[in-house]
């Protein structure tokens, strides 16, 4: 029987929520080519993702172990999924559209020479495969062909809905040694440095006030500080307010900046250009603040504020104060 | 050191994108065009490094003719040098563009004829993430992708990328690809008379052999993407709305 591999990114044991959206996919790819769910893990915690992946109905757990490999490297999991693929029969690969799983898939197609579709919403299995792919950011949808040996594909972030297994597994743990030598460990993460903004990090953050060409000027941005922090949550901002030099570009959401799902997306002057959305689609609620009825930010979330965000922003963190 | 700044040229859309009627391409009827917002930052490293370091710049596109107008954007913002692959203008996959940016790169030789190769991470459009990494891989060089911080000191690049919490730092021995993203830096602006200059300066123009290899992957047709019809729920206009934001803050998206 072929498989269908599933690049799974996991920290501490616990897979991340971009890969659990590709393995929802990848299974779909697996019961339609009659193949074998089957996942792909780093790390010396990769083992503990078994239990979690087992609930996606993945049937083996492919661990790669490596006495060189002992942070992420790019070339040499590239090389290693490739080395994977070849090793068995594979119908298809599938990784997140993470900054990693993009590079190692690139990594891995030029190892293999084949062609990788990047940024799927969805794939349809065949002789020849048939995907959908974001092109613009998601402003475009692209129908293409892909016809090679072993299909390989990222799945575009927060488009595909993760969804467990009607039948969980149990999936067993197979360790994976890949021959590499010290080319493909030539790039390596050599360390790590501790961002020196304060508060939480956008990526993790559950709640993102965000603030676009609306808020005018630098200052004005303090009074979406305020409302983040009795939120809990942190701010953002959009290309143009980047642009304009009122926040540093580690603060942009959007498609050249973050991704990112927050519980709430508080998006207070901002127009909603789908350059924008692409970032913040991911978001469960999006709440827009904005003197435009029509702004295309107030069809694209669940509520809506038409009014200044001047006026609204430092009323609406009053009223939280005074509710506690 | 000397450094080449990959780029692309891409129309300039706006917040609507219309399609032509045979649903291959984009009506660029009405549209100007520009370069990938990477790209240009990647043009702003190369000229910086040089600045800093001595040696020279190139600009280099895989396209057709038209796109030297994108080339000599990278001249006004004072590259040095510009070389076009030129084609018909037909999209290239990334596979085919990759062995062709090779190609051009070793020049008939084994050697690579520059210390650092810069790419966007990804285009604009196509957005396959993949032209750099398979650049560095035909040239068998050190590559690391989707870089914000970029330096370079005794031969050895250190890079920076963004993650969770921090930046994860990469060492390269040159020559070496990196792949950068917008907020690495700020490109600069090109003055009239760099502009003015920039339209003599002379663009190398060579034909590249198109090489695809095992697989095929082609474009069927492009859509535009479903929209979503559903409507947001007003919670009200001006102040007056705060108190039903908190009752929603509080029990539906229970944030509170």
């Amino acid at each position: 029987m072929s498989a269908v591999l599933a690049l799974v990114e996991q920290e501490s044991g616990e897979p991340a929520e971009t890969s659990l959206e590709s393995l929802t996919l990848a299974r779909d790819v697996a019961d339609a080519a009659d193949a074998a769910l089957e996942a792909v893990v780093f790390g010396d915690e990769g083992a503990a993702v078994a239990e979690d992946v087992g609930a996606y109905g993945v049937e083996v757990v492919h661990h790669v172990t490596h006495d060189r490999l002992d942070g992420y490297a790019p070339e040499a999991w590239g090389d290693a999924v490739a080395q994977l693929a070849s090793a068995g029969a594979t119908e298809a690969v599938l990784a997140p559209g993470s900054d990693r799983g993009q590079e190692t898939m690139a990594h891995a197609g030029a190892s293999l020479d084949l062609p990788v579709a990047a940024n799927c919403t969805d794939v349809d299995v065949g002789d020849e495969y048939e995907v959908e792919r974001q092109r613009w950011g998601g402003s475009l949808v692209e129908h293409a062909r892909l016809a090679a040996e072993t299909t390989l594909v990222t799945v575009a972030e927060h488009e595909v809905r993760m969804e467990p297994a009607a039948e969980p597994t149990d999936p067993g743990v197979e360790g994976f040694t890949p021959n590499l030598d010290d080319d493909q460990f030539r790039v390596t993460v050599d360390r790590v440095e501790p961002s020196d903004t304060e508060g939480v990090p956008l990526g993790e953050a559950r709640v993102v006030v965000a603030g676009g060409r609306g808020v005018g000027n630098a200052e004005d941005f303090d009074q979406l500080e305020e409302l983040a922090d009795l939120l809990g949550g942190t701010v953002g901002a959009s290309r143009a307010a980047v642009n304009e030099g009122w926040r540093p570009h580690d603060d942009q959401v959007g498609l050249t900046g973050a991704k990112i799902s927050p519980d709430l997306y508080v998006a207070c002057g901002i127009s909603g250009a789908v350059q924008h959305m692409i970032g913040c689609k991911g978001a469960d609620n999006i709440l827009a603040i904005n003197t435009d009825p029509d702004a295309a930010i107030i069809q694209q979330g669940e509520y809506a504020v038409i009014a200044d965000l001047h006026e609204v922003v430092p009323a609406l963190s009053e009223a939280i104060r005074d509710a506690e | 050191m000397d450094v080449l700044a990959c780029i692309k040229r891409v129309p300039d859309t706006g917040a609507k994108i219309v399609l032509t009627d045979d649903e291959q391409g984009i009506d660029t009827s009405n549209l100007g065009f520009t370069m990938s917002p990477h790209e240009e930052c990647a043009i702003e490293a190369a000229v910086q490094l040089v600045e800093d370091h001595g040696g020279s710049s190139t600009v280099l596109t895989l396209g057709s003719e038209e796109a030297t107008e994108q080339l000599r954007t990278g001249l006004a913002m004072q590259v040095d040098e510009a070389r076009l692959l030129e084609t018909d203008g037909e999209e290239w996959g990334a596979r085919a563009t990759a062995a062709a940016i090779a190609d051009a790169v070793r020049d008939g030789g084994d050697d690579v004829g520059y210390d650092l190769l810069l790419f966007g991470n990804e285009s604009a459009d196509v957005a396959n993430h993949q032209v750099g990494v398979r650049v560095a891989r035909e040239l068998g060089l050190p590559v690391v992708a989707g870089i914000k911080d970029l330096t370079v000191e005794d031969g050895v690049a250190t890079a920076k990328r963004e993650v969770t919490g921090g930046r994860e730092v990469y060492e390269l021995d040159l020559p070496a690809v990196v792949t950068v993203k917008e907020g690495i830096n700020e490109p600069r602006y090109a003055s009239m008379r760099s502009k003015m200059h920039a339209r003599k300066q002379s663009v190398d123009t060579t034909s590249p052999d198109r090489r695809e290899g095992p697989g095929t992957f082609e474009k069927l047709r492009l859509e535009a993407p479903e929209t979503d019809d559903s409507e947001a729920e007003i919670l009200g206009d001006g102040p007056d709305a705060v108190p039903r934001v908190l009752e929603v803050l509080r029990d539906e998206v229970e944030v509170l």
